[in-house]
Protein backbone atom coordinates (compact mmCIF):
# COMPACT_ATOMS: atom_id res chain seq x y z
CA UNK A 1 0.00 0.00 0.00
CA UNK A 2 2.34 2.44 1.08
CA UNK A 3 4.82 1.38 -1.97
CA UNK A 4 2.15 1.93 -3.93
CA UNK A 5 1.57 5.39 -2.72
CA UNK A 6 5.08 6.20 -3.28
CA UNK A 7 5.04 5.46 -6.37
CA UNK A 8 2.09 7.42 -7.41
CA UNK A 9 3.32 10.25 -6.14
CA UNK A 10 7.14 9.99 -6.83
CA UNK A 11 7.79 7.18 -10.20
CA UNK A 12 11.24 6.64 -9.23
CA UNK A 13 11.33 6.67 -5.86
CA UNK A 14 11.24 2.99 -5.42
CA UNK A 15 14.12 2.32 -8.60
CA UNK A 16 17.08 3.03 -6.98
CA UNK A 17 18.57 1.91 -10.67
CA UNK A 18 16.27 4.39 -12.65
CA UNK A 19 17.87 7.17 -11.04
CA UNK A 20 21.38 7.11 -12.70
CA UNK A 21 19.72 7.84 -16.06
CA UNK A 22 17.94 10.58 -14.72
CA UNK A 23 20.59 12.07 -13.58
CA UNK A 24 20.93 14.37 -16.27
CA UNK A 25 17.69 15.80 -15.54
CA UNK A 26 17.94 16.54 -11.48
CA UNK A 27 15.46 19.05 -10.74
CA UNK A 28 18.54 21.54 -8.89
CA UNK A 29 21.75 21.29 -10.33
CA UNK A 30 24.54 23.24 -8.71
CA UNK A 31 27.36 23.07 -11.04
CA UNK A 32 31.38 24.42 -10.15
CA UNK A 33 29.83 27.25 -8.04
CA UNK A 34 31.81 30.00 -6.88
CA UNK A 35 30.45 32.70 -4.30
CA UNK A 36 31.82 35.94 -3.66
CA UNK A 37 30.42 38.94 -1.30
CA UNK A 38 31.62 42.21 -0.56
CA UNK A 39 31.94 43.54 3.10
CA UNK A 40 32.83 47.28 3.47
CA UNK A 41 36.62 46.69 3.00
CA UNK A 42 37.06 42.84 2.08
CA UNK A 43 36.06 40.57 -0.54
CA UNK A 44 34.99 37.57 0.97
CA UNK A 45 35.03 34.09 -0.77
CA UNK A 46 32.08 31.91 0.85
CA UNK A 47 32.16 28.98 -1.57
CA UNK A 48 34.33 27.49 -4.24
CA UNK A 49 33.78 25.19 -6.88
CA UNK A 50 30.76 23.80 -4.64
CA UNK A 51 28.58 20.92 -7.40
CA UNK A 52 25.48 18.91 -6.27
CA UNK A 53 22.40 18.06 -7.39
CA UNK A 54 18.53 17.67 -5.94
CA UNK A 55 16.51 15.08 -6.87
CA UNK A 56 12.57 15.32 -6.54
CA UNK A 57 11.51 14.61 -2.83
CA UNK A 58 15.04 14.80 -1.68
CA UNK A 59 15.45 15.91 1.84
CA UNK A 60 18.40 17.51 1.24
CA UNK A 61 20.58 19.05 3.78
CA UNK A 62 23.50 21.53 4.23
CA UNK A 63 25.73 20.96 6.83
CA UNK A 64 29.07 22.60 8.11
CA UNK A 65 30.20 24.60 10.40
CA UNK A 66 29.97 28.47 10.52
CA UNK A 67 31.72 29.99 7.63
CA UNK A 68 31.45 27.16 5.20
CA UNK A 69 28.99 29.62 3.20
CA UNK A 70 25.92 27.24 3.50
CA UNK A 71 23.83 30.12 4.14
CA UNK A 72 25.33 32.00 1.37
CA UNK A 73 24.95 28.95 -1.28
CA UNK A 74 21.16 28.79 -0.60
CA UNK A 75 20.41 32.49 -1.17
CA UNK A 76 22.26 31.73 -4.44
CA UNK A 77 19.59 28.92 -5.19
CA UNK A 78 17.03 30.96 -4.28
CA UNK A 79 18.35 33.74 -6.96
CA UNK A 80 19.24 36.23 -4.11
CA UNK A 81 23.32 36.52 -5.39
CA UNK A 82 24.62 35.25 -8.55
CA UNK A 83 27.22 33.01 -8.23
CA UNK A 84 31.33 34.32 -10.06
CA UNK A 85 31.67 31.47 -11.91
CA UNK A 86 29.57 28.43 -11.68
CA UNK A 87 25.94 27.68 -13.01
CA UNK A 88 23.20 27.01 -10.85
CA UNK A 89 19.97 25.13 -12.83
CA UNK A 90 16.42 24.73 -11.56
CA UNK A 91 14.40 22.25 -13.99
CA UNK A 92 16.96 23.24 -16.62
CA UNK A 93 16.44 26.79 -16.67
CA UNK A 94 19.21 28.77 -15.17
CA UNK A 95 18.63 30.97 -11.69
CA UNK A 96 18.83 34.33 -12.41
CA UNK A 97 16.72 35.99 -9.59
CA UNK A 98 14.28 35.29 -6.45
CA UNK A 99 10.96 33.64 -7.58
CA UNK A 100 8.33 31.81 -6.18
CA UNK A 101 9.10 28.64 -7.63
CA UNK A 102 12.00 28.18 -5.04
CA UNK A 103 9.99 29.31 -1.49
CA UNK A 104 12.61 30.26 1.27
CA UNK A 105 11.81 29.47 4.95
CA UNK A 106 14.52 31.81 7.17
CA UNK A 107 15.35 31.75 10.53
CA UNK A 108 14.25 35.19 11.55
CA UNK A 109 11.06 35.09 13.24
CA UNK A 110 10.36 38.21 11.29
CA UNK A 111 10.09 37.03 8.18
CA UNK A 112 6.26 37.17 8.16
CA UNK A 113 4.31 40.04 7.39
CA UNK A 114 3.07 41.71 10.50
CA UNK A 115 0.14 43.59 9.33
CA UNK A 116 -1.41 40.25 7.92
CA UNK A 117 -3.12 37.89 9.99
CA UNK A 118 -1.60 33.97 9.62
CA UNK A 119 -4.29 32.72 6.85
CA UNK A 120 -3.56 36.43 5.41
CA UNK A 121 0.01 35.54 5.42
CA UNK A 122 -0.31 32.46 3.84
CA UNK A 123 -2.44 33.78 0.90
CA UNK A 124 -0.68 36.32 -0.30
CA UNK A 125 1.73 34.71 -2.69
CA UNK A 126 -0.63 32.50 -3.69
CA UNK A 127 -2.58 35.84 -4.80
CA UNK A 128 0.39 38.01 -5.92
CA UNK A 129 2.90 35.13 -7.26
CA UNK A 130 0.76 32.24 -8.20
CA UNK A 131 -2.07 34.54 -9.34
CA UNK A 132 -4.71 32.14 -7.70
CA UNK A 133 -8.58 33.97 -7.52
CA UNK A 134 -8.89 34.57 -3.57
CA UNK A 135 -11.01 31.76 -3.37
CA UNK A 136 -9.20 29.19 -4.03
CA UNK A 137 -6.20 30.53 -2.31
CA UNK A 138 -8.17 30.94 0.82
CA UNK A 139 -8.79 27.22 0.55
CA UNK A 140 -5.47 26.30 -0.28
CA UNK A 141 -3.77 28.37 2.69
CA UNK A 142 -6.26 26.79 4.78
CA UNK A 143 -5.41 23.36 4.27
CA UNK A 144 -1.98 24.11 4.69
CA UNK A 145 -2.84 26.03 8.13
CA UNK A 146 -4.50 22.52 9.38
CA UNK A 147 -1.41 20.85 7.84
CA UNK A 148 0.94 22.60 10.55
CA UNK A 149 -1.60 22.39 12.94
CA UNK A 150 -2.30 26.04 13.76
CA UNK A 151 -6.58 25.91 12.83
CA UNK A 152 -7.01 27.89 15.92
CA UNK A 153 -4.71 30.96 14.94
CA UNK A 154 -6.05 31.30 11.54
CA UNK A 155 -7.08 35.05 12.39
CA UNK A 156 -4.47 35.93 14.45
CA UNK A 157 -1.39 38.37 14.33
CA UNK A 158 2.24 37.31 14.00
CA UNK A 159 3.03 39.53 16.88
CA UNK A 160 0.24 37.15 19.43
CA UNK A 161 2.40 33.88 18.22
CA UNK A 162 5.27 31.97 19.86
CA UNK A 163 8.54 31.61 18.05
CA UNK A 164 7.79 27.77 17.00
CA UNK A 165 4.20 28.88 15.96
CA UNK A 166 5.81 31.45 13.51
CA UNK A 167 8.31 29.62 11.78
CA UNK A 168 5.11 26.72 11.16
CA UNK A 169 3.10 29.81 9.47
CA UNK A 170 6.37 30.33 7.24
CA UNK A 171 6.30 26.39 6.45
CA UNK A 172 2.65 26.55 5.50
CA UNK A 173 3.05 29.64 3.26
CA UNK A 174 5.69 27.62 1.74
CA UNK A 175 4.59 24.52 1.11
CA UNK A 176 1.24 26.21 -0.05
CA UNK A 177 3.04 27.57 -3.02
CA UNK A 178 3.73 24.08 -3.97
CA UNK A 179 7.05 25.54 -5.13
CA UNK A 180 10.01 23.00 -6.52
CA UNK A 181 11.94 23.12 -3.84
CA UNK A 182 11.63 24.78 -0.23
CA UNK A 183 14.34 26.45 0.95
CA UNK A 184 14.63 26.38 4.75
CA UNK A 185 17.57 28.43 6.43
CA UNK A 186 18.58 27.17 9.91
CA UNK A 187 14.27 27.53 10.26
CA UNK A 188 14.80 26.13 13.74
CA UNK A 189 17.99 27.62 14.97
CA UNK A 190 16.31 30.22 16.97
CA UNK A 191 13.85 27.91 18.96
CA UNK A 192 14.44 26.21 22.21
CA UNK A 193 15.55 22.90 22.26
CA UNK A 194 12.23 21.06 23.00
CA UNK A 195 10.00 23.04 20.05
CA UNK A 196 13.00 22.39 17.80
CA UNK A 197 12.82 18.77 18.26
CA UNK A 198 8.78 18.65 18.10
CA UNK A 199 9.11 20.98 14.96
CA UNK A 200 11.65 18.45 13.10
CA UNK A 201 9.26 15.61 13.82
CA UNK A 202 6.46 17.55 12.13
CA UNK A 203 8.60 18.32 9.30
CA UNK A 204 9.02 15.01 8.66
CA UNK A 205 5.27 14.16 9.18
CA UNK A 206 4.60 16.88 6.65
CA UNK A 207 6.99 15.54 4.39
CA UNK A 208 5.71 11.67 4.43
CA UNK A 209 1.99 13.33 3.57
CA UNK A 210 3.52 15.34 0.29
CA UNK A 211 6.80 14.42 -0.46
CA UNK A 212 7.99 18.13 -1.20
CA UNK A 213 11.72 18.68 -2.05
CA UNK A 214 13.39 20.78 0.56
CA UNK A 215 17.04 21.84 0.40
CA UNK A 216 17.91 22.61 4.79
CA UNK A 217 20.62 24.22 6.04
CA UNK A 218 21.82 23.53 9.94
CA UNK A 219 24.70 23.47 11.57
CA UNK A 220 23.58 20.64 14.03
CA UNK A 221 24.82 17.31 12.92
CA UNK A 222 22.11 15.54 15.25
CA UNK A 223 19.55 18.00 13.24
CA UNK A 224 20.58 16.81 9.54
CA UNK A 225 20.42 13.33 10.62
CA UNK A 226 17.09 13.54 11.84
CA UNK A 227 15.53 14.91 9.18
CA UNK A 228 17.80 14.30 5.79
CA UNK A 229 17.86 11.84 3.69
CA UNK A 230 21.40 13.08 1.77
CA UNK A 231 23.69 15.42 3.09
CA UNK A 232 26.25 17.53 1.63
CA UNK A 233 29.57 18.23 4.06
CA UNK A 234 30.87 21.52 3.63
CA UNK A 235 34.50 22.51 4.75
CA UNK A 236 34.53 26.19 5.57
CA UNK A 237 37.04 29.10 4.93
CA UNK A 238 36.30 28.92 1.70
CA UNK A 239 33.23 26.71 1.31
CA UNK A 240 34.22 23.37 -0.22
CA UNK A 241 32.20 20.25 -0.57
CA UNK A 242 34.00 17.67 1.48
CA UNK A 243 32.36 14.53 1.36
CA UNK A 244 28.19 13.54 0.77
CA UNK A 245 26.29 11.03 2.94
CA UNK A 246 23.29 9.01 1.53
CA UNK A 247 20.75 7.24 2.34
CA UNK A 248 20.95 9.04 5.64
CA UNK A 249 17.14 7.94 6.67
CA UNK A 250 18.59 4.53 7.46
CA UNK A 251 20.38 5.84 10.56
CA UNK A 252 18.51 4.76 13.32
CA UNK A 253 17.72 5.94 17.21
CA UNK A 254 17.34 2.53 18.46
CA UNK A 255 20.45 0.84 17.34
CA UNK A 256 22.74 3.81 18.39
CA UNK A 257 23.71 3.67 14.38
CA UNK A 258 22.47 7.13 14.25
CA UNK A 259 24.94 8.36 17.16
CA UNK A 260 27.31 6.44 15.21
CA UNK A 261 27.24 8.46 11.87
CA UNK A 262 26.98 11.64 14.08
CA UNK A 263 30.43 10.51 15.38
CA UNK A 264 31.78 10.13 11.96
CA UNK A 265 30.53 13.20 10.79
CA UNK A 266 31.75 14.92 13.41
CA UNK A 267 35.21 13.94 13.37
CA UNK A 268 34.98 14.31 9.43
CA UNK A 269 34.20 17.91 9.87
CA UNK A 270 36.70 18.05 13.03
CA UNK A 271 39.36 15.91 13.78
CA UNK A 272 42.06 17.46 10.14
CA UNK A 273 44.55 18.95 11.86
CA UNK A 274 44.43 22.70 11.42
CA UNK A 275 42.55 23.89 7.69
CA UNK A 276 44.70 25.14 5.31
CA UNK A 277 44.28 28.52 4.42
CA UNK B 1 20.70 -2.74 35.59
CA UNK B 2 17.76 -0.11 36.65
CA UNK B 3 16.26 1.86 33.97
CA UNK B 4 15.01 5.88 34.18
CA UNK B 5 11.65 5.85 35.75
CA UNK B 6 8.62 8.41 35.29
CA UNK B 7 6.71 9.13 37.87
CA UNK B 8 3.68 10.64 37.40
CA UNK B 9 2.30 13.84 39.41
CA UNK B 10 -0.12 12.69 42.60
CA UNK B 11 -2.41 15.89 41.66
CA UNK B 12 -4.49 13.89 38.95
CA UNK B 13 -5.93 17.68 37.79
CA UNK B 14 -2.56 18.71 36.29
CA UNK B 15 -2.84 15.91 33.96
CA UNK B 16 -6.26 16.39 32.48
CA UNK B 17 -6.56 19.06 30.12
CA UNK B 18 -8.35 22.48 30.04
CA UNK B 19 -9.89 21.63 33.76
CA UNK B 20 -8.32 24.77 34.54
CA UNK B 21 -8.84 27.44 32.11
CA UNK B 22 -11.26 29.51 34.14
CA UNK B 23 -8.10 29.84 36.59
CA UNK B 24 -5.47 31.05 34.36
CA UNK B 25 -7.54 33.63 32.33
CA UNK B 26 -9.27 36.15 34.65
CA UNK B 27 -10.76 39.65 33.79
CA UNK B 28 -9.36 42.71 34.99
CA UNK B 29 -11.69 45.31 37.26
CA UNK B 30 -13.31 47.43 35.17
CA UNK B 31 -11.75 50.66 37.31
CA UNK B 32 -8.71 49.11 35.88
CA UNK B 33 -9.92 48.58 32.13
CA UNK B 34 -11.11 52.35 32.16
CA UNK B 35 -7.94 53.51 33.78
CA UNK B 36 -6.37 51.65 31.40
CA UNK B 37 -7.64 53.94 28.56
CA UNK B 38 -4.97 56.66 27.81
CA UNK B 39 -7.99 59.36 26.33
CA UNK B 40 -9.85 58.34 29.78
CA UNK B 41 -6.71 59.69 31.63
CA UNK B 42 -6.01 62.61 29.65
CA UNK B 43 -9.42 64.32 29.65
CA UNK B 44 -9.43 64.25 33.51
CA UNK B 45 -6.06 65.84 32.88
CA UNK B 46 -7.84 68.58 30.80
CA UNK B 47 -10.41 68.64 33.33
CA UNK B 48 -8.00 69.69 36.32
CA UNK B 49 -5.91 72.19 34.41
CA UNK B 50 -9.59 74.01 33.27
CA UNK B 51 -10.46 74.51 36.98
CA UNK B 52 -6.82 75.49 37.30
CA UNK B 53 -7.61 78.36 35.01
CA UNK B 54 -10.97 78.92 36.28
CA UNK B 55 -9.84 79.48 39.79
CA UNK B 56 -6.98 81.80 38.57
CA UNK B 57 -8.67 84.42 36.08
CA UNK B 58 -11.20 84.64 38.67
CA UNK B 59 -9.18 86.06 41.53
CA UNK B 60 -7.31 87.99 38.98
CA UNK B 61 -10.55 89.60 37.97
CA UNK B 62 -8.67 91.39 35.25
CA UNK B 63 -10.59 90.63 31.30
CA UNK B 64 -8.12 92.23 29.59
CA UNK B 65 -5.21 90.29 30.35
CA UNK B 66 -6.83 87.11 31.55
CA UNK B 67 -10.20 86.02 31.17
CA UNK B 68 -11.89 83.42 32.74
CA UNK B 69 -12.83 80.13 31.62
CA UNK B 70 -16.06 80.87 31.29
CA UNK B 71 -15.93 84.10 29.77
CA UNK B 72 -13.57 82.57 27.08
CA UNK B 73 -16.28 79.62 26.70
CA UNK B 74 -19.24 81.97 26.36
CA UNK B 75 -17.58 83.93 23.33
CA UNK B 76 -16.22 80.53 21.53
CA UNK B 77 -20.02 79.82 21.96
CA UNK B 78 -21.36 82.60 20.76
CA UNK B 79 -18.97 83.15 17.66
CA UNK B 80 -19.58 79.70 16.85
CA UNK B 81 -23.38 80.29 16.70
CA UNK B 82 -23.30 83.40 14.17
CA UNK B 83 -21.05 81.90 12.13
CA UNK B 84 -17.98 83.62 12.62
CA UNK B 85 -15.17 80.54 13.61
CA UNK B 86 -16.95 77.79 11.30
CA UNK B 87 -16.09 80.13 8.31
CA UNK B 88 -12.66 80.94 9.73
CA UNK B 89 -12.16 77.20 10.85
CA UNK B 90 -13.42 76.21 7.09
CA UNK B 91 -11.08 78.12 5.59
CA UNK B 92 -8.03 77.69 7.68
CA UNK B 93 -8.27 73.40 7.29
CA UNK B 94 -9.39 74.09 3.22
CA UNK B 95 -5.54 75.94 2.88
CA UNK B 96 -4.14 73.04 5.45
CA UNK B 97 -5.41 70.23 3.52
CA UNK B 98 -4.43 71.39 0.25
CA UNK B 99 -0.71 72.16 1.26
CA UNK B 100 -0.73 68.53 3.39
CA UNK B 101 -2.05 66.59 0.84
CA UNK B 102 0.11 67.82 -2.08
CA UNK B 103 3.37 67.77 0.53
CA UNK B 104 2.81 64.25 1.44
CA UNK B 105 2.00 63.42 -2.56
CA UNK B 106 5.38 64.32 -3.17
CA UNK B 107 6.95 63.34 -0.59
CA UNK B 108 5.67 59.89 -1.54
CA UNK B 109 7.35 60.78 -5.20
CA UNK B 110 10.69 61.55 -3.73
CA UNK B 111 10.96 58.80 -1.49
CA UNK B 112 10.02 56.06 -4.35
CA UNK B 113 12.66 57.46 -5.94
CA UNK B 114 15.32 57.47 -3.92
CA UNK B 115 14.75 53.90 -3.04
CA UNK B 116 14.46 52.51 -6.31
CA UNK B 117 17.98 54.96 -7.90
CA UNK B 118 20.93 55.72 -5.88
CA UNK B 119 20.85 59.65 -7.87
CA UNK B 120 17.28 59.56 -6.08
CA UNK B 121 18.61 58.76 -2.55
CA UNK B 122 21.48 61.39 -3.17
CA UNK B 123 18.47 63.71 -4.29
CA UNK B 124 16.38 63.20 -1.42
CA UNK B 125 19.34 63.48 1.31
CA UNK B 126 20.94 66.14 -0.01
CA UNK B 127 17.69 68.16 0.07
CA UNK B 128 16.29 67.01 3.31
CA UNK B 129 19.57 67.64 5.03
CA UNK B 130 19.29 71.11 3.23
CA UNK B 131 15.53 72.22 3.74
CA UNK B 132 14.81 70.49 6.68
CA UNK B 133 16.07 72.62 9.27
CA UNK B 134 14.97 75.41 7.66
CA UNK B 135 11.51 76.88 8.96
CA UNK B 136 8.46 77.02 6.75
CA UNK B 137 7.87 80.24 7.92
CA UNK B 138 11.00 81.85 7.08
CA UNK B 139 10.01 80.83 3.12
CA UNK B 140 6.86 83.21 3.59
CA UNK B 141 8.14 86.73 2.36
CA UNK B 142 9.64 84.80 -0.73
CA UNK B 143 6.51 83.20 -1.39
CA UNK B 144 4.60 86.29 -1.24
CA UNK B 145 7.21 87.45 -3.81
CA UNK B 146 6.25 84.70 -6.11
CA UNK B 147 2.86 83.39 -5.41
CA UNK B 148 0.87 86.96 -4.19
CA UNK B 149 -0.88 87.17 -1.32
CA UNK B 150 -3.44 84.63 -1.20
CA UNK B 151 -3.84 80.93 -0.89
CA UNK B 152 -1.51 79.89 -3.00
CA UNK B 153 1.31 81.24 -0.97
CA UNK B 154 0.24 79.56 1.97
CA UNK B 155 -0.38 76.48 0.08
CA UNK B 156 3.64 76.66 -0.80
CA UNK B 157 4.74 77.43 2.84
CA UNK B 158 2.41 74.43 3.90
CA UNK B 159 4.11 71.99 1.34
CA UNK B 160 7.76 72.99 2.60
CA UNK B 161 6.68 72.24 5.99
CA UNK B 162 5.03 68.97 5.16
CA UNK B 163 7.27 67.31 2.72
CA UNK B 164 10.81 67.36 4.44
CA UNK B 165 9.73 65.87 7.22
CA UNK B 166 7.67 63.20 6.43
CA UNK B 167 9.94 62.16 3.10
CA UNK B 168 12.79 62.03 5.79
CA UNK B 169 10.63 59.65 8.22
CA UNK B 170 9.42 57.90 5.14
CA UNK B 171 12.80 57.24 3.73
CA UNK B 172 14.43 56.32 7.15
CA UNK B 173 11.84 53.93 7.88
CA UNK B 174 12.19 52.09 4.43
CA UNK B 175 15.75 51.82 4.73
CA UNK B 176 15.29 49.97 8.41
CA UNK B 177 12.68 47.15 6.91
CA UNK B 178 14.55 43.90 7.81
CA UNK B 179 16.55 42.15 5.33
CA UNK B 180 14.44 39.24 5.51
CA UNK B 181 11.00 40.82 4.73
CA UNK B 182 13.00 42.28 1.59
CA UNK B 183 14.06 38.93 0.79
CA UNK B 184 10.49 37.37 1.28
CA UNK B 185 9.09 40.50 -1.08
CA UNK B 186 11.82 39.53 -2.98
CA UNK B 187 10.60 35.57 -2.98
CA UNK B 188 7.64 36.78 -4.12
CA UNK B 189 8.64 38.05 -7.17
CA UNK B 190 7.55 41.86 -5.95
CA UNK B 191 9.72 44.42 -8.00
CA UNK B 192 9.38 48.10 -8.31
CA UNK B 193 5.97 49.99 -7.55
CA UNK B 194 4.31 46.80 -6.43
CA UNK B 195 7.38 46.04 -3.94
CA UNK B 196 7.08 49.45 -2.41
CA UNK B 197 3.54 49.44 -2.17
CA UNK B 198 2.79 45.92 -0.48
CA UNK B 199 6.10 45.25 1.52
CA UNK B 200 7.79 48.45 2.13
CA UNK B 201 5.00 50.85 2.69
CA UNK B 202 3.31 48.25 5.51
CA UNK B 203 6.70 47.66 6.91
CA UNK B 204 7.67 51.33 7.45
CA UNK B 205 4.11 52.46 7.89
CA UNK B 206 5.32 53.29 12.05
CA UNK B 207 8.32 55.49 10.41
CA UNK B 208 5.73 57.37 7.96
CA UNK B 209 3.21 57.66 10.81
CA UNK B 210 5.59 59.59 12.28
CA UNK B 211 6.54 61.35 10.01
CA UNK B 212 3.04 62.02 9.27
CA UNK B 213 2.47 63.19 12.79
CA UNK B 214 5.45 65.55 12.86
CA UNK B 215 4.24 66.95 9.16
CA UNK B 216 1.05 67.49 10.51
CA UNK B 217 2.21 69.12 13.23
CA UNK B 218 4.84 71.92 11.47
CA UNK B 219 1.76 72.52 9.51
CA UNK B 220 -0.49 73.48 11.54
CA UNK B 221 1.82 76.04 13.72
CA UNK B 222 3.17 77.03 10.32
CA UNK B 223 -0.55 78.39 8.97
CA UNK B 224 -1.43 79.78 12.30
CA UNK B 225 1.74 81.79 12.07
CA UNK B 226 1.59 82.53 8.40
CA UNK B 227 -1.86 83.84 9.10
CA UNK B 228 -1.24 86.08 11.73
CA UNK B 229 0.94 87.75 9.18
CA UNK B 230 -1.39 88.28 6.28
CA UNK B 231 -4.96 87.14 6.93
CA UNK B 232 -7.31 89.82 5.57
CA UNK B 233 -6.05 89.12 2.55
CA UNK B 234 -6.37 85.30 2.24
CA UNK B 235 -10.16 85.68 1.25
CA UNK B 236 -11.67 86.45 4.54
CA UNK B 237 -8.85 85.28 6.58
CA UNK B 238 -8.82 82.29 9.29
CA UNK B 239 -8.29 81.06 12.73
CA UNK B 240 -4.86 83.27 13.06
CA UNK B 241 -6.18 85.99 11.88
CA UNK B 242 -9.47 86.25 13.59
CA UNK B 243 -6.99 85.76 16.56
CA UNK B 244 -5.12 88.68 15.31
CA UNK B 245 -8.00 91.21 14.40
CA UNK B 246 -9.22 90.28 17.71
CA UNK B 247 -6.60 90.97 19.35
CA UNK B 248 -6.38 94.60 17.81
CA UNK B 249 -10.15 95.25 18.81
CA UNK B 250 -9.15 94.74 22.96
CA UNK B 251 -11.43 91.46 22.30
CA UNK B 252 -9.25 89.37 24.50
CA UNK B 253 -12.36 86.50 25.65
CA UNK B 254 -11.95 86.20 21.67
CA UNK B 255 -8.15 86.25 21.09
CA UNK B 256 -8.65 83.46 24.01
CA UNK B 257 -11.44 81.62 21.86
CA UNK B 258 -9.11 81.51 18.96
CA UNK B 259 -6.43 80.23 20.44
CA UNK B 260 -8.68 77.64 22.38
CA UNK B 261 -9.97 76.48 19.12
CA UNK B 262 -6.48 75.61 17.74
CA UNK B 263 -5.81 73.82 20.31
CA UNK B 264 -9.17 71.48 20.43
CA UNK B 265 -8.53 70.90 16.25
CA UNK B 266 -4.84 70.08 17.07
CA UNK B 267 -6.03 67.94 19.69
CA UNK B 268 -8.53 66.57 17.85
CA UNK B 269 -6.85 65.46 14.89
CA UNK B 270 -3.80 64.31 17.61
CA UNK B 271 -6.10 62.18 19.68
CA UNK B 272 -8.81 61.14 17.41
CA UNK B 273 -7.45 60.67 13.76
CA UNK B 274 -3.71 59.75 14.31
CA UNK B 275 -4.23 57.65 17.43
CA UNK B 276 -7.50 55.93 15.52
CA UNK B 277 -5.12 55.01 12.48
CA UNK B 278 -2.40 53.90 14.86
CA UNK B 279 -5.09 51.33 16.32
CA UNK B 280 -6.13 50.02 13.60
CA UNK B 281 -2.62 49.82 12.26
CA UNK B 282 0.25 49.29 13.90
CA UNK B 283 -0.86 48.44 17.30
CA UNK B 284 -2.99 45.62 15.81
CA UNK B 285 0.29 45.04 14.20
CA UNK B 286 2.26 44.28 16.97
CA UNK B 287 4.82 47.09 15.20
CA UNK B 288 4.45 49.88 18.20
CA UNK B 289 8.02 50.00 19.73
Amino acid sequence: MLQAIQQNIDPTAGLPDVKTASEARSLLTVDKVTLRYKTPNLLITATEDVSFSVERSDRFVLLGPSGCGKSTLLKAVGGYMAPVSGSIHINGRPVKKPGADRMMVFQEFDQLLPWKTVLENVMFPLIVARKLPRREAEARAKEYIDKVKLTRATDSYPHTLSGGMKQRVAIARGMAMQPDILLMDEPFAALDALTRRQMQDELLQLWEDTRFTVIFVTHSIAEAIKVSNRILLLSPHPGRVKAEVIDVERARQEDGSAAALERDIHNLLFSESGHRE
Amino acid sequence: MTSPQIILAADVTTNRQHANVAEVEQRLGSLELILGISAVRKTVLIIVLAVIWQVYASYLDNPLLFPTLSDTLTTLYDRFVDGTLPSRIWTTLQVLITGYVAGTVLAAILTILAINTRIGTDFLETMTAMFNPLPAISLLPLALIWFGLGASSLVFVLIHSVLWAVALNTHAGFLGVSRTLRMVGGNYGLTGLSYVMRILVPAAFPSILTGLKIGWAFAWRTLIAAELVFGVSSGQGGLGWFIFENRNLLDIPAVFAGLLTVIIIGLIVENLVFQTIERHTIQKWGMKE
